[in-house]
Formats: C-alpha cells, structure tokens, sequence
C-alpha cells in the first residue's frame, strides 16, 4: 500500500506508546501518532495536554495545545500547573517534542539562530518543553531529518536531552532515569547508546540508504550492530489514520521535510 | 544580604520584585469592601494599566484572551510595559504590533503555535529592541503560583543543565532535606493582570468554563486585575454556586462587559477561533507598510471592541464560529 513520509513517521511513533501509558501531546504529527495509538493498540492511553486539557475524547485535531478539543469531553479541565506537577510527580511516561536545532545527546534548541543578545532568527523558546523534557520519564522527537536540524553545536541549549552524555543530566539535578528515548525523522529512526547517550541508528526507512542519513546529519552517528528496516504501515493503520483521525489530511497532508 | 547557598545562578534580568512583605503590604491596603466595580474597557485601562507596569495576560495565547483590553492598550498609547510570556501568542503579538513593551519574562512568545511566526514580534527581539529573560511555562507558572502563595519563590526540578536556565533569573539551590538540587524560582507579583472570563458579577466574583490555565494564581498574584467577561450575571447566581467561583471579588479591580471579547481567539463553550482572521494578522505584521494600515483599520480607527468585531464580520461571524465549536466525537468534522 502507498503512504507518504508523514504517515510513516505517525505510525512508527504511535506503536511507541504502549497501552496503559501516559502522554503529554503537542498539536499536529504527535497528536495525530497518539490519536492513532488509541485506535489501534492503545486504547488505555491516558493523554494529557500542557495548559491543562486531560484524557479528552478528541473531536478531530486541535490547533492549539490550549483550544477547546483539548478538553472535549475531557476527564478533567484543569491548570497547567496541575498537568506540570503531575509531570514532576513522575507519572507521565512520554512526552512529543520537536525543534529548531538537534544534537547528538538529543538536545533542543527552540530559542535563537546566532547569538541570543542579537540573534538572527528569534523562535518562540522553550514554551513548555524544557519542563516536559525535564519531568516526564521518555522523550520522543518527531522531525524532518536534515543538516540544518541536526547539528554538531546548538546556538542555544533549550531543552536538555542527555546534556553532554552520560551522566551528565543526574549532575545538573534533573531528575534520575529521565532522558530522550527515540527520534523518528523521515529518514530513520535512532535510540540512544546507553554508554555514551549519544544518538544512534536502529531501523533504516525502505528505500532510504546509510550515505543518505550520514549526508543529512551534521555530526557523527552511532549505528546499532544490526540495523533493520523500518516496519511499515499496516492497511488498518492507514485507514484508520486516513479516515478518523485526520480526514482532511491536515497532518498528513503535509510534507515532511 | 547574601545568601550562602547558592550553587549557580542565571545571568537574567529580573522585572519584578519577588518580595512578599511589600505584596503583603499592598494586599493589606486593598478595600474587601464588595463594590460595584462594573465600567468601561477604556476606563478599565485608563485607572489600572500604566507606562511601566508589569502586565500578566490570562488564558493561553489564542484562548480565552482579553483581546478588548490588549486593543485599548494599544488605542491608549500605553508604553514601556514589562510583560509575561506566559504561552503568550496573539495578546503578544497584538501588543507587538502596537510597541508597548519594553521587557519580557519569556516562556512562549512569537510563536502562533502551528500557525507561524510573528514577523511584527521577532522583530523586537532580532533588532534588539526588548529586554528578555528566559523561563519555561511551567517556570511562569509557578513563579505565579509562589506569589499566590504569599512566598519568595518555588523550587523546581526544570531548567537544570540549560541555557534556559543560563538566561534566566532564576538561582539553583539544594533542597534542605534531600541534598537535591533545585530551581528557586523567584515569586511573580504582577502589576495588573487582564483575564477574560465566561461569568462574572458587577463585584467582581467570576467563573471560567473549561482548563483555567494559570489565571487562578494570577488573579490572587497580581496586585490589580482587570476582568473582561462574556456574560455579566447576579450575585445570586454567585452564591447560588459558591464552588463555581474561580476568582473572588477581593482579587479584582475593575469589571468590564464584553461579549465575544475573546474573538479572534477561542472561547471554550461559546465560540472558536478565527483562524481566518488570524491569518490576516500574520499575513499584515510582516512590514510597517501592511502593519500600520492593518492596525489603523481594525484598532486604532475603531472606537471599541464592538466597532472591530463589526469589521470582522460581527454577529454572522460569530455564529460561524459558535458551530465550529460545538463539534462532537463522531460528529461532522470541521477544521
């Protein structure tokens, strides 16, 4: 069956979220990657949105982490400190995040490009994702695979992944056991080596080549002993992702890169 | 007075004192007498936000915003204002566009989420022409909720390792228990907070429908609070639902009523965005040449909220957008 890099990334990242687990989402791929999981495998998925909108029985997507669908037919409409400390409590598995700029231990830049005193492109900052980066126990990252995202030095250190690598995050007082899980880019998808924290390749997406991820990446990466292909999307997973939860392909509509 | 445990801290600038004896000191001063404190936008504005202040903005970003009194912010001129970035999207970008700030605690700014970046917004910052402190939302919001709190600060387990943290003002401690290290996020005491709200009476007493953001530790933080309300009701209905009652009359300073005054942003249980209108902003903040035109239409040209909310389509405008918000699961899908 045809499907795009979109539906691909979605469908990688829905089956990382096991059933019974807990998530914080962000609009767009991540929501429409947990949307996915609750239709297929993981109907216990408990999802929770940073401003406050929990467990909702989502109409369609939301445009805003903070809009009405976030908390349709909710559990609970509660604060954002609510959701926050429930994070800092530990009982949130996973969290979505995505950035600017990407290094190899999984840290984030979504502040500046060039220096933060004058910088050349100001984004929006850390909004809440140095705090679900910090709090909840895995952090997955959904984004398009190229050499501007992926570099070898951030200009700003937003959001910490494994920081300068092992070790490094329990020394700087975050909490222990806490770090970036898994990064699905349109190329591939990486964990984390558990010696060093840096990033490493573990399945290849069909037709994609070795010397096309190197090209893409701005540093060095780490490649698992046995590298596989990707599993692709299953025929219910399609349909399910093409009629329910994204119908008028708002998400997957969308080019990856 | 120096304290001795400190382990490292942030270069930022910090906009407001976190010190709560004189909180407690203009908390004392303030009358609990239950007065009618019901009158216009642009009275609200005029007797309660000054040059200067620091200004904390409720809801999130395009929901649930006081889009009437950020435009009578612009309208009267106001200036140097020190703002929260507390998730702060359109209210950030409307007072952008009209150059009232002058400093900003940032969380989220810039940004529409998924709808793009305002061009009018980065400017400030990419020509240099804003003082900035980075936090994080939950910084923010704690650092309101330590002010509700009637305390200093609050510590945390985020921003650690980061240059987040490196531009902050926050200060990394140990815990005295523990040993952990910690953020002490210093307390956020506001000069005048803006919240839009579902119900409120004349006093002051108000109800909000859905997720409440930050906006009950704001409300108790801030040391004056304006409310805009969608619908203005009787005390009765108050105290006929005492634990309905998410500010109390004693937080609030002036009581505005503005029907759709959340538009083009959404309002849970009323109406949806405008994203069509949102869309015009981004399109228009790009340059001077579309902005100033842009602003002198719909905001400096209008006389009030009502007038703007004509431009934009009025009450047809908003019955389209009333649909879009009561979709149901497993009912027509509309985005």
């Amino acid at each position: 069956m045809q499907y795009n890099e979109m539906e691909l990334m979605i469908c990688l990242a829905s089956r990382l979220l096991e059933d019974g687990s807990s998530v914080v989402v962000g609009t767009g791929a991540p929501c429409a990657a947990t949307m996915l999981a609750q239709k297929t495998h993981g109907p216990h998925l408990m999802i929770f949105f940073e401003a406050g909108g929990v467990g909702p029985l989502l109409p369609t997507m939301p445009i805003s982490v903070g809009d009405s669908r976030t908390f349709a037919k909710a559990i609970m409409a509660t604060s954002m400190t609510d959701i926050m400390e429930t994070c800092q409590r530990g009982l949130v598995d996973y969290c979505f995040l995505g950035g600017a700029q990407i290094d190899q231990y999984g840290n984030i830049n979504s502040t500046v490009i060039g220096s933060f005193e004058k910088p050349k492109v100001r984004f929006p900052g850390s909004g809440g994702a140095n705090d679900l980066a910090s709090l909840c126990w895995r952090t997955l990252m959904i984004t398009p695979h190229d050499q501007r995202r992926f570099v070898k030095e951030l200009d700003f250190l937003t959001t910490p992944g494994y920081l300068t690598g092992r070790g490094a995050r329990e020394a700087a007082g975050l909490p222990p056991g806490t770090g970036p899980y898994k990064v699905i880019t349109n190329l591939c998808v990486m964990g984390f080596d558990e010696e060093t924290k840096r990033m490493k390749v573990e399945t290849i997406h069909p037709g994609v080549t070795k010397e096309e991820i190197i090209e893409n990446t701005g540093f060095e990466l780490l490649w698992a002993d046995e590298i596989k292909v990707s599993l692709e999307p299953t025929e219910e997973e399609l349909r399910i992702l093409r009629e329910e939860v994204d119908p008028l392909r708002y998400i997957i509509g969308k080019e990856a890169v | 007075m120096v304290y001795q445990h400190i382990a490292d801290e942030g270069i930022g600038k910090l906009f407001a004192d976190p010190d709560p004896d004189k909180a407690r000191d203009h908390f004392r001063s303030k009358s609990k007498i239950m007065k009618d404190k019901l009158m216009s936008v642009s009275e609200a504005v005029n007797d309660f936000v000054h040059d200067g202040d620091y200004l904390a903005i409720g809801g999130f970003g395009t929901n649930r915003i006081p889009t009437a009194l950020l435009h009578e912010i612009l309208r009267q001129r106001k200036k140097e204002l020190r703002v929260s970035g507390h998730t702060a999207t359109h209210d950030f970008q409307i007072l952008a566009a009209g150059d009232c700030i002058a400093s900003v605690d940032v969380a989220y700014v810039v940004g529409l989420e998924a709808r793009g970046l305002s061009k009018a917004a980065r400017k400030l910052f990419e020509e240099g022409r804003i003082e900035v402190t980075e936090w994080t939302n939950a910084a923010l919001a704690w650092r309101y909720r330590a002010a509700a709190m009637g305390i200093p600060f609050m510590p945390a387990r985020v921003m650690l390792g980061t240059d987040t943290f490196k531009y902050s003002a926050a200060k990394k401690i140990q815990c005295p228990f523990t040993g952990k290290d910690l953020i002490a996020l210093p307390a956020l005491y506001p000069d005048v907070a803006l919240i839009h709200v579902h119900r409120a009476d004349r006093y002051g007493n108000a109800q909000i429908d859905g997720i409440t953001v930050s906006d009950l530790d704001v409300a108790r933080a801030s040391k004056y609070v304006i409310l805009s309300t969608e619908e203005l009701i009787d005390n009765e209905e108050i105290r006929e639902h005492p634990s309905r009652t998410a500010i109390p009359y004693y937080c609030v300073d002036a009581v505005c009523h503005v029907p759709y005054g959340s538009y083009p942003g959404n309002m849970p249980y009323k109406y949806f965005s405008d994203e069509e209108h949102l869309n015009e902003w981004l399109a228009a903040d790009g340059k001077p040449e579309t902005l100033q035109p842009f602003l002198s239409k719909y905001i400096y040209g209008t006389k009030d909220f009502s007038e703007y909310l004509e431009l934009c389509g009025g009450l047809e405008k908003i019955e389209e957008l009333r649909k879009l918000e009561f979709i149901e699961p497993d009912g027509p899908i509309v985005i």
